[in-house]
C-alpha cells in the first residue's frame, strides 16, 4: 500500500513476528517427536502418534508420540529412581539446577512465544508479554523456594513422584506452574501436556538436557486423554496435579479415590465480573478485555459473567460495544492481533452450540462487524445481553470469547448472583469505593479476587478455586504445601500405629447398674444448639470394651444429617464473629469442661476400658488442645504478597464453610476436640459424627457447649453408624469439606462420594494418628485443612 | 475588536485550502468550534478514574500495536502534520523564529518526500507556537503557507499575572495575528476544587480569544491526581476550549500517556454529552518517533480516526521532528540517518 494512501486512512498494516527459527526447529523434528524419559528421547513402545496442528491455518506442525502403558511405567520408574538423589541434593543444589533451567528459558523466550502461538493460536503479544514472562517468573520464584525450603519448612519432606496433567490454554505456563514447585520441593515429575499443545513442553525438555538436569527428574510423556488416565491411575505415583475441565477432574478424583495419592485439581470456572455504579467505566471496559477477550476467552478464570448495577447498565454496554469494534481478530503471529484462533474446531463447535442455545433461551446476541479470516478456526468476540440466571449460558463454562451480561440492584444482590454458581475460581470487583470493594471481596466464593483488575497472575500469589473449581493452590507458599508432607507422615503411612490398649480397670460393674435401677440415659443428637431425638426413633446401645451396657445414643440417619447441615448453614455468621470472640468462646469451653474433669474421666475410663491415669491424660490433653486452637484463632494470619504491580495481594485464610467430621474410634474425647476445635477456631461450622464405639463422651460434651455461649449450629453432633453418616455428608452439596479418620475403605468411599461436587477431603486411609502427640495431633496442618486461601489483589494509586 | 478582520481573513484562507482534496487538510480547516455549555456540576460528580487501571491500559497499549515499513512512514508523516513546532525560550530572537518557520513550511526534506511519494500532500507542520513578542516575525515568515501561528498566553507558564492582564494578553496576540491561543489555567482552582471559578476563568479567556481557537493547558503534572485531571479537562471543555492540552512543557512532569488517556476519555465523554468534538494536544517531553506513534495509537484506539488530523490532534514539540526525519530517511534509504543530515529548526 502507498504511503500517501495510508496517510489518509491511518490504518494498521501487517506486523508479523518472525517464525523462522521455530520453523527450522520444527524441520529438525520432521521425523516426529519422541518421549522424554529418563533424560533421553525414546521411541514409544507402540507406533501410535498424532499431529499437532496450527489452529490459525490448519497446517501440521509436527507429529507427536502417543505414550502407552509401558511408556508411562518407564517414565514413572525413571522419576522414582531419580527422586532420592534429587531430594538429597538439597535445596541449594536444586535451586542451582532450576536457576540454570530458568536462565535458558529466558534466553529462548522468543522461540517459546512463537511456538506457543503457532501451536495454540493465541496472539503473539500475549505469549510474548504474558505467558512466557509469567512462566519464567514462576521458575525464578521457585529457585528461591528451593534455596529457602529447609529453613522455611523444616518439618516437611517431598512426596516422591508427581504425575502432572496440563491443559492446552497456557501450555508452557501450566507446565511451569506444575514443574517449578514440584522440583523445588525435591519431587520428580512425569508431565503430560495436552494433546493439542505438546510442542512447548517438548522444547522445554530440550532445555532440561541443556541445563544438565539429572535424568528422570523431569519426564515428558505426550498423548491424549488415555495417556492421561494411565498416568492418573499409575500405582507408583504419589500425587496428581491436574489442570483442566471439571468433568475430567471429577473423573480423576473418582479414579484415584482411596489410593492415598495427594491430589490438586485446578478446574473450570464461571467467574463473576461485578461492576458497581461508582466504578471507572472506561477502565471497566479494558478490564473486560483482559477478563474475557484475553486468550480468546479460553481461560479458566475468565470473567465470563458481567454483573452490572442496573443504573449504569446502558452506558456500560454502549462502551463495551464500542470497544469490541476495536478488537483485532486474525493471524496470531501478527503483533497487532488481539484475538487469535480457537484451539480446535471441536471447541469452536462447542462455543457455537452454547451461544445458539443461549440465544434460543432468550439472550440477545451482539457481535462487532469484524471480518473473520477466511480459513482457520476463529470465533468473534460476543456479547450476550438479557441473560437470565435460568439460561444455561449463565452457569455453563463456555471457554470462548463470550460475555454474558446480567444486572443487579444492590450489593447484596450482586453477591448472591456472584455466588450463584457451582464454581468458585475467580472474581473481579469494580468500584472506586474501597470500603465497598473490600466488603464484597470476602463475601464472594472465589479463590482469587481482583479489585479493579482482571486476570492478574503471579508466582508469589496462590491461584486455585473453591467449590467445583477444584482444590489446592498453585503459586506462593500455599502452592508449595501441595508438594510436601510432614516428616512424621511417612512413618504413619507405613503401618497403622497400635492403638493404645491400656489395662482396663477391673470394674466389677458400674455403680449405677447395681445399687438402683439405672436412670434411663439416652443421649440425643445435638443440632442447632438443641438436643434432638434421632429421626429414626431408634437408638443404639453403647457398651464398654468388656461388653457392659453404658448408655444409648441416637441412631442417626440421612435426615438427621440433613437437619444438622441446615443448622450449620444457618450458623454461617460464625465466620464474621471476630477471631478474638471465637477464641474467647473456645477458652470458655475449655473452662467449663475443666470443671467436669472427674465425670469425663470416669466416662472415658469406663467406655474405653482405659486406666484412670490414661483417661486423665486424655482429658488434660484435650483441655490443652482447646487452648491451642483458642490461641490460634486470632493468630493464623494470612500474608501480604507483593506481586509486580503497584499494589498488594492479600492472601486471606478463609473458613471453608461447613466441614463434616468423622471421628476415629480411639481417643473419643481428644480426637473429637482435636478435629472440631481447629475447624471452628477458623470460623467453620461442623457436623461431627463422634467415635462410633464411644460416642457418649461426645454427647456429654454438648452440655459443655450449651453453657459456653457457643452459637447454635456451629457444632452439630450426630451419633450413629459413622461411615454411613459420613457418606451422607460427603454426598451433601452444601458441605464444603470432609475430614475423615477411619478405615481405608471408608476413606475411599469419602473420596469417591466427594467427587460429585469436588469438595475438599482430608482422610487417613486407615492410618492411625497419635492424638496425644503434639506433632501428629495438632498444629498448622489442621489449620491449613480448615481454611481456603483467598488472594485478593488490590492495585492502588492516585 | 481590531483583531476581527484579520481572523476572518485567515478563516477564508483556510476554507479554500480545505476544499482541495489532494493536499492534506491544514491545521484549523473548518473543524466546528466548541461553543461550550453552561456549567454542569453533575458532569464532574460522575467522573471516576482508576489510576492503576489507567496505567495498565497504557502499558498494554504500547505493546498491542506495531507499525512497520510503509505504515510506519505514513503514521510518522501524520505526526509531522500534527506538530505545533514550538520555541518558548527567553533566548528566542526573530532569526531563530524565522528558521523555525522555514522548518514548519518544509518539515521533511523534498527528496525524502519524493521517495515516499507524498509531494502532492504539501506537508507542513500544523502550527508554529511562540511567545507574543515573536508573533510578528512568525506571521510574516509564514505568510502564504498553511502553517497556523499560535501564541502561548495568559501569563504562561504559571498563569498568575493579573487577570485583566491575562485577558489583555490574549487580545493583543490575536490582534498581532495569532489564530490560535494556548492558555494556562489557575491551578489553584483545581487544587481547591473551585470548579465554577475555573469555568468562569476559561470562559472569559474564550471570549477574549474571539474567533481564534483556544487550547487550554491544564498542566496535568501539577493537578495532584488523575481525577483532578479528568475534572479539569471537563470544565475546560464546558467553558468552550477547542483543544485541551496536557502541559506547558515547563512542569516537572509534562505529557504522559496515562494523563493523556484520562484527558482523551474526558473528550469522549464530553462528546457523548454535548455532541462537540474537542481536540487534544499533548506537549512536553515527546521527542521520539516511538513516543509519537504511541500517542497516535492511543488516539486511534480511544477516540477514533476522526481525531487523527491536525484539526483535532496536535503534538506540542520541538525536537520530535528531527527524530522523525531521521526515521523517514532510514525508511527511504535503508541506512540509519544522522542528525546533521537534516536542517535544524
Amino acid at each position: 500500500m502507498q504511503v500517501a494512501e495510508i496517510y489518509n486512512t491511518m490504518s494498521y498494516g501487517p506486523a508479523p513476528e518472525s517464525s523462522e527459527a521455530v520453523e527450522t526447529w520444527l524441520q529438525q523434528h520432521q521425523q516426529g517427536f519422541q518421549l522424554f524419559i529418563d533424560g533421553d528421547w525414546v521411541q514409544p513402545k507402540s507406533a501410535a502418534c498424532f499431529d499437532s496442528i496450527n489452529p490459525a491455518n490448519g497446517k501440521i506442525l509436527g507429529t507427536i508420540a502417543q505414550a502407552g502403558a509401558e511408556d508411562i511405567d518407564a517414565a514413572v520408574a525413571a522419576a522414582r529412581r531419580a527422586q532420592p538423589a534429587w531430594h538429597k541434593l538439597g535445596g541449594h543444589g536444586r535451586a542451582r539446577y532450576l536457576y540454570a533451567l530458568t536462565r535458558l528459558l529466558k534466553k529462548r523466550a522468543r522461540h517459546f512465544a512463537v511456538i506457543e502461538t503457532m501451536d495454540n493460536g493465541k496472539p503473539i503479544r500475549e505469549s510474548r508479554d504474558i505467558d512466557i514472562p509469567l512462566a519464567i517468573r514462576h521458575f525464578y520464584h521457585h529457585v528461591g523456594w528451593g534455596q529457602l525450603l529447609e529453613s522455611e519448612m523444616p518439618q516437611l519432606q517431598p512426596l516422591g513422584v508427581i504425575g502432572q496433567i496440563i491443559p492446552w490454554n497456557f501450555p508452557l505456563l501450566m507446565a511451569a506452574w506444575k514443574i517449578a514447585p514440584a522440583l523445588a520441593t525435591g519431587n520428580c515429575v512425569v508431565l503430560k501436556p495436552a494433546k493439542y499443545t505438546s510442542l512447548s513442553a517438548l522444547m522445554l525438555a530440550e532445555l532440561c538436557c541443556e541445563a544438565g538436569l539429572p535424568p528422570g527428574v523431569i519426564n515428558i510423556v505426550t498423548g491424549d486423554g488415555n495417556t492421561g488416565e494411565l498416568l492418573a491411575d499409575h500405582p507408583n505415583v504419589n500425587k496428581l496435579a491436574f489442570t483442566g475441565s471439571t468433568d475430567v477432574g471429577r473423573r480423576i478424583r473418582r479414579r484415584s479415590a482411596g489410593s492415598g495419592k495427594k491430589l490438586t485439581l485446578e478446574l473450570g470456572g464461571k467467574s463473576p465480573f461485578i461492576v458497581f455504579d461508582d466504578a471507572d467505566l472506561d477502565s471497566v471496559v479494558e478490564g473486560l478485555v483482559d477478563a474475557i477477550w484475553f486468550n480468546q476467552g479460553e481461560v479458566c478464570s475468565a470473567g465470563s459473567r458481567l454483573l452490572v448495577q442496573e443504573s449504569i447498565a446502558t452506558p456500560l454496554i454502549a462502551k463495551i460495544k464500542a470497544r469490541m469494534t476495536k478488537l483485532r481478530l486474525g493471524e496470531p503471529l501478527d503483533k497487532n492481533t488481539d484475538i487469535g484462533a480457537i484451539i480446535h474446531p471441536s471447541q469452536k463447535a462447542r462455543i457455537t452450540a452454547l451461544v445458539e442455545q443461549g440465544v434460543k433461551a432468550g439472550a440477545t446476541l451482539w457481535q462487532p462487524d469484524i471480518t473473520l479470516p477466511s480459513s482457520g478456526c476463529f470465533y468473534p468476540p460476543t456479547l450476550l445481553c438479557d441473560v437470565e440466571t435460568s439460561n444455561q449460558i449463565a452457569s455453563e463454562e463456555i471457554f470462548g470469547p463470550v460475555l454474558s451480561v446480567m444486572s443487579f440492584r444492590t450489593q447484596r444482590e450482586a453477591v448472591s448472583l456472584a455466588n450463584n454458581s457451582r464454581y468458585g475460581l475467580a472474581a473481579s470487583i469494580w468500584s472506586e469505593n474501597i470500603n465497598r470493594a473490600l466488603d464484597v471481596a470476602p463475601q464472594v466464593k472465589a479463590g482469587v479476587v481482583w479489585i479493579n483488575a482482571a486476570n492478574q497472575f503471579d508466582a508469589a500469589c496462590g491461584f486455585g478455586g473453591y467449590r467445583e473449581s477444584g482444590f489446592g493452590r498453585e503459586g506462593g507458599r500455599e502452592g508449595l504445601y501441595e508438594y510436601l508432607q510432614p516428616l512424621e507422615h511417612s512413618s504413619t503411612t507405613k503401618a497403622p500405629a497400635k492403638s493404645t490398649k491400656a489395662k482396663a480397670p477391673k470394674l466389677k460393674s458400674p455403680q449405677t447398674l447395681t445399687t438402683f435401677p439405672a436412670i434411663d440415659q439416652t443421649a440425643k443428637h445435638y443440632i442447632n444448639g438443641k438436643q434432638v431425638r434421632a429421626d429414626s426413633g431408634n437408638t443404639l446401645m453403647i457398651k464398654t470394651v468388656d461388653g457392659i451396657d453404658c448408655g444409648r445414643v441416637g441412631d442417626g440417619n440421612h435426615k438427621d444429617i440433613r437437619d444438622a447441615v441446615e443448622a450449620a448453614h444457618k450458623a454461617h455468621n460464625w465466620n464474621t464473629v471476630s477471631a478474638h470472640a471465637r477464641a474467647q468462646i473456645i477458652y470458655y469451653v475449655a473452662e467449663n469442661l475443666s470443671y467436669r474433669r472427674e465425670e469425663f474421666c470416669r466416662r472415658l475410663s469406663i467406655t474405653g476400658a482405659i486406666s484412670q491415669r490414661r483417661a486423665g491424660q486424655e482429658f488434660d490433653t484435650t483441655i490443652q488442645r482447646l487452648y491451642t486452637y483458642a490461641a490460634w484463632a486470632d493468630k493464623y494470619d494470612g500474608a501480604v504478597h507483593q506481586p509486580p504491580l503497584r499494589g498488594v495481594a492479600l492472601a486471606m485464610n478463609e473458613p471453608r464453610g461447613i466441614i463434616g467430621i468423622g471421628c476415629p474410634q480411639e481417643a473419643p474425647l481428644l480426637a473429637f476436640i482435636s478435629l472440631v476445635a481447629p475447624a471452628i477456631a477458623m470460623g467453620n461450622s461442623v457436623v461431627v459424627v463422634p467415635s462410633e464405639k464411644s460416642p457418649l463422651v461426645a454427647t456429654d460434651f454438648y452440655q459443655v457447649l450449651e453453657t459456653s455461649d457457643m452459637p447454635a449450629g456451629v457444632v452439630n453432633i450426630v451419633t450413629g453408624k459413622r461411615d454411613n453418616l459420613i457418606q451422607v455428608l460427603a454426598e451433601h452439596d452444601q458441605v464444603e469439606g470432609i475430614w475423615y479418620q477411619g478405615s481405608a475403605k471408608g476413606s475411599k468411599a469419602v473420596e469417591l462420594a466427594s467427587a460429585a461436587n469436588l469438595k475438599h477431603t482430608w482422610v487417613n486411609y486407615g492410618m492411625d494418628r497419635d492424638w496425644f502427640s503434639s506433632q501428629q495431633g495438632e498444629g498448622k496442618r489442621f489449620l491449613r485443612e480448615a481454611c481456603e486461601v483467598k488472594n485478593i489483589w488490590i492495585p492502588y494509586g492516585d | 475588536m481590531d483583531a476581527v478582520p484579520q481572523i476572518e481573513h485567515s478563516n477564508n484562507d483556510l476554507k479554500t485550502s480545505s476544499s482541495d482534496n489532494k493536499t492534506a487538510p491544514s491545521a484549523s480547516a473548518c473543524a466546528p468550534r466548541n461553543p461550550g455549555v453552561p456549567f454542569q456540576p453533575q458532569w464532574l460528580d460522575d467522573v471516576r478514574v482508576n489510576p492503576s487501571a489507567v496505567q495498565r491500559r497504557v502499558t498494554s497499549l504500547k505493546a498491542r500495536r506495531s507499525l512497520k515499513k510503509a505504515w510506519q512512514a505514513a503514521w510518522l508523516l501524520k505526526a509531522v502534520s500534527c506538530i505545533d513546532l514550538t520555541t518558548l525560550s527567553g533566548q528566542d530572537t526573530p532569526g531563530r523564529v524565522r528558521r523555525l518557520c522555514a522548518k514548519a513550511r518544509t518539515p521533511v526534506n523534498p527528496e525524502t518526500q519524493k521517495a515516499l511519494g507524498i509531494e502532492h500532500l504539501g506537508l507542513t507542520t500544523a502550527a508554529v507556537c511562540v511567545y507574543h513578542e515573536m508573533l510578528a516575525t512568525a506571521v510574516t515568515a509564514l505568510t502564504g503557507s498553511r502553517v497556523v501561528v499560535a501564541a502561548v498566553s495568559t501569563g504562561f507558564p504559571a498563569g498568575l499575572s493579573p487577570f485583566a492582564a491575562r485577558l489583555q494578553e490574549i487580545k493583543a496576540s490575536v490582534a498581532a495575528g495569532a489564530t490560535e491561543i494556548d492558555i494556562v489555567i489557575t491551578r489553584a482552582h483545581v487544587l481547591n476544587g473551585n470548579w465554577h471559578a475555573l469555568y468562569d476563568e476559561v470562559s472569559s479567556f474564550r471570549e477574549a480569544c474571539s474567533s481564534a481557537r483556544m487550547k487550554t493547558i491544564i498542566a496535568t503534572g501539577e493537578l495532584g491526581n488523575m481525577n483532578n485531571i479528568a475534572r479539569a479537562s471537563m470544565v475546560a471543555m464546558m467553558a468552550g476550549s477547542d483543544f485541551i492540552k496536557t502541559s506547558t512543557g515547563m512542569e516537572a512532569t509534562n505529557a504522559t500517556l496515562a494523563a493523556s488517556l484520562v484527558m482523551v476519555r474526558a473528550i469522549r465523554q464530553y462528546q457523548n454529552l454535548s455532541d462537540f468534538s474537542v481536540g487534544f494536544k499533548p506537549a512536553g517531553g515527546i521527542s521520539s518517533t516511538k513516543a509519537a506513534i504511541n500517542y497516535l495509537v492511543l488516539i486511534k484506539e480511544e477516540l477514533g480516526d476522526d481525531w487523527l488530523n491536525p484539526q483535532l490532534f496536535r503534538f506540542g514539540a520541538s525536537s520530535l521532528l528531527g527524530d522523525i526525519e531521521r526515521q523517514l530517511e532510514h525508511q527511504v534509504t535503508g541506512r540509519y540517518s544522522a542528525n546533521h543530515r537534516h536542517p535544524i529548526s
